[in-house]
């Protein structure tokens, strides 16, 4: 009784016969093969419908004509029945010409399943982050090299020189302290980027290409799938979250890789809040590498207020749950061309992209300081600094970690260095200062990619997430009598 | 009288078509004027005739509903387990479901791995099994990936989405139809081998791939 409409038979064929006329509807002036062209028509392909309506106005409601009924013969879009018999044909053609041999299950694939098995996987993940991160970028990069940069060559060689050369030059004390002074440009923009970010970040990005180049990223996004979805985000989104630890601007920049507006807001503001970049994440470790416990309460604190932060916004904002699929390439051993190569890029892209903003901050703050602007504005940020229990001069670190985040956690290295904090206040500073507003960087990127009412949005609540958790934070030190 | 109880079921898996899967109240009648078993229709309370329309009565919604569930549960396993020829498939299962009785449906249902949708993509309603109230003993010939152990391989049977976004990574998957695929692991996410390539896909996404085991 019922009509079948996918009844073998003419109908069968229909697929055929609206393409053949499609085909004969079109003119052959298009850059595309008449058939290529008619078949993504039938696939409601956008694009081509629109090449199609300004070339040969008059025929494209009869091509929606048929379209619409050969729709109407298919349970299925009809870019599905197509994909079937595409398969059917490839597979008929393959098995004329191809013999596949079976192979047997080789290492990589041994270490494959392992690095996907959750039993196996999470304590590899563990190792991959202690060692690639908190080692070589951390220890290594942040530490050693950093100290050897900053000391040995800059407090001990240039930074004197320079000091020496300007003073002798100039003789306006304003310009010497725009160009040496505390804040300077040379001494302070141009040390902090050249001494203290270029080397962590190129230590990032190199661990980061590794990683990639082996086909790490698909495996991870496999694993993490599961906890992502409950903050709205799909296994996908590891690759902007993982980026986000080398710059966070970068990363929101990728977030464009995301499917959803939903996804793309959830991964913004989770970037602006709680993933460290790798500048900060230098700095952090350094700072907390004495303090074996505060750092792991850090890591703990952090990583609570992502997934807490995230589960909220994801219970909050409307929409439907992103669906996740991945292909997982066959792990490779990398190049080391093609890293040093990627590194490279990146670095270069990187390092050319911040410098002017590390060198503009250096000179705002003279600005700042010469007009007593900042004066007030650290008069400001006194009060809520104090209320987290930290010492006032951590005050100015905060505004200037608004230039840049890294620059902040850079200030507070000073701090530390003097012997102005302990062990608690470097845990509540440190907190404080990795969910702090974004730099001015990201800020800008933030409001360029999700349109500036959310962006400044995001950026009060980042303000405000931050000093209430490093409030937290402190109060709970304080009553339970821990001290680090 | 089997001619004639199928002619009453046929009547009624239409009316339901027409009505309850068209969204309309009533059908024209002018055409079954003189047919028997819409006279015995309206004996049996299923059927009402109000100014020259058909249309079913709440109880005979209701036994149209069984009628449409059998029919679409025998196409299914017609096309699925028994892979017969499309052509063939409205006839064979036309005849066939008038055949099963409550239990074979059940079991025939339980085989299939409870499907959601007939071949055409039309709903099947959902039996008192499908809501996984009785505890099943029959091994499954058909079902979600879902279900299927690791280190299994299946054979997509079809995929229970109408979904166009879905679809599309299917496809792009090369997850189709008769595609051979070996499912890896289920935790945390689902991983299958296609092909010589590998997928992780998410539990929703395996939901949507009814297998026939291998």
């Amino acid at each position: 009784m019922q009509f079948d409409k996918n009844h073998d038979g003419p109908i069968e064929h229909s697929l055929e016969i609206a393409l053949e006329t499609i085909e004969g509807l079109l003119h052959d002036k298009y850059s595309l093969s008449r058939r290529a062209l008619g078949l993504l028509l039938l696939q409601e392909d956008q694009e081509i419908k629109d090449m199609v309506k300004e070339s040969q106005p008059t025929i494209i409601d009869h091509i929606e004509k048929i379209i619409s009924g050969v729709k109407a013969h298919y349970a299925y879009p009809i870019e599905y029945e197509i994909a079937l018999r595409r398969r059917d044909e490839a597979e008929r053609i393959i098995n004329r010409v191809v013999k596949i041999k079976e192979k047997k299950q080789g290492v990589a694939e041994k270490i494959s399943a392992l690095m996907m098995h959750p039993l196996t996987g999470f304590p590899l993940l563990f190792l991959i982050l202690y060692f690639g991160l908190y080692k070589f970028v951390g220890v290594f990069g942040a530490g050693t090299v950093v100290g050897y940069i900053e000391e040995t060559i800059y407090d001990s060689y240039l930074n004197p020189l320079l000091v020496k050369i300007f003073s002798s030059f100039i003789p306006w004390r304003i310009l010497q302290d725009l160009m040496v002074g505390e804040y300077g440009i040379l001494t302070l923009g141009l040390r902090y980027a050249v001494a203290l970010i270029l080397p962590i970040v190129t230590f990032f990005f190199l661990v980061f290409s590794v990683i990639e180049d082996t086909g790490y990223l698909p495996r991870l996004a496999m694993l993490i799938d599961r906890t992502f979805k409950k903050i709205g985000l799909s296994g996908r989104a590891v690759i902007p979250m993982v980026l986000g630890f080398g710059c966070a601007t970068m990363a929101t920049l990728v977030t464009r890789t995301l499917p959803t507006k939903r996804e793309r807001l959830i991964a913004t503001m989770l970037l602006a809040l709680a993933v460290p970049c790798s500048a900060q994440l230098g700095v952090i470790l350094a700072l907390l590498g004495g303090h074996p416990k505060a750092m792991v309460l850090w890591a703990g604190i952090i990583m609570m207020v992502f997934l807490f932060i995230g589960f909220l916004t994801a219970k909050l904002l409307p929409g439907e749950r992103p669906s996740f699929y991945i292909e997982i390439p066959p792990l490779r051993l990398p190049h080391l061309g093609n890293i040093l190569t990627k590194t490279y890029t990146r670095v270069k892209w990187y390092f050319w992209e911040i410098l002017p903003l590390f060198l503009l901050a250096s000179v705002l703050i003279w600005l700042g300081k010469l007009t007593r602007l900042f004066d007030f504005l650290i008069f400001l940020f006194t009060k809520p600094v104090t209320m987290i229990g930290l010492p006032e001069e951590a005050a100015q670190v905060f505004l200037f970690g608004f230039f840049r985040r890294d620059y902040g956690a850079a200030g507070l290295y000073d701090l530390h260095k003097d012997g102005l904090l302990t062990g608690d206040q470097l845990l509540v500073a440190c907190v404080a200062l990795t969910l702090f507003l974004p730099c001015v960087a990201q800020l800008l990127m933030n409001l360029k990619e999700r349109g500036w009412k959310t962006g400044v949005g995001i950026s009060l609540f980042t303000l405000v997430v931050a000093f209430a958790v490093a409030f937290m934070v402190n109060l709970v030190l304080n009553n339970l009598g821990i001290s680090l | 009288m089997l001619e004639r109880k199928e002619r009453v079921e046929e009547l009624l898996e239409s009316l339901w078509i027409i009505t309850v899967e068209g969204q309309k109240d009533k059908s024209d009648f002018s055409l079954l004027k003189d047919d028997e078993a819409v006279k015995d229709l309206v004996k049996m309370g299923y059927v009402f005739i109000k100014e020259n329309q058909l249309g079913l009565t709440e109880t005979g919604k209701m036994e149209a509903q069984k009628c449409i569930r059998r029919h679409r549960l025998a196409e299914r396993l017609m096309t699925d387990v028994f892979v017969e020829k499309r052509k063939l498939i409205h006839e064979t299962s036309c005849k066939f479901e008038h055949l099963i009785h409550r239990d074979l449906e059940k079991n025939i249902c339980t085989l299939l791995g409870h499907p959601k949708t007939c071949p055409h993509g039309k709903p099947i309603p959902p039996g008192s099994c499908c809501r996984g109230a009785s505890k099943e003993y029959l091994k499954k010939i058909i079902m979600p990936l879902t279900e299927l152990e690791i280190k299994k391989g299946g054979k997509v049977a079809y995929l229970q989405t109408g979904n166009r976004d879905i679809l599309q990574k299917m496809i792009a998957m090369g997850v189709l139809p008769k595609t051979e695929i070996l499912l890896l692991q289920k935790f945390p996410s689902y991983v299958i081998q296609v092909g010589k390539s590998q997928f992780a896909i998410d539990k929703e996404m395996a939901s949507h791939i009814y297998v026939r085991q291998v």
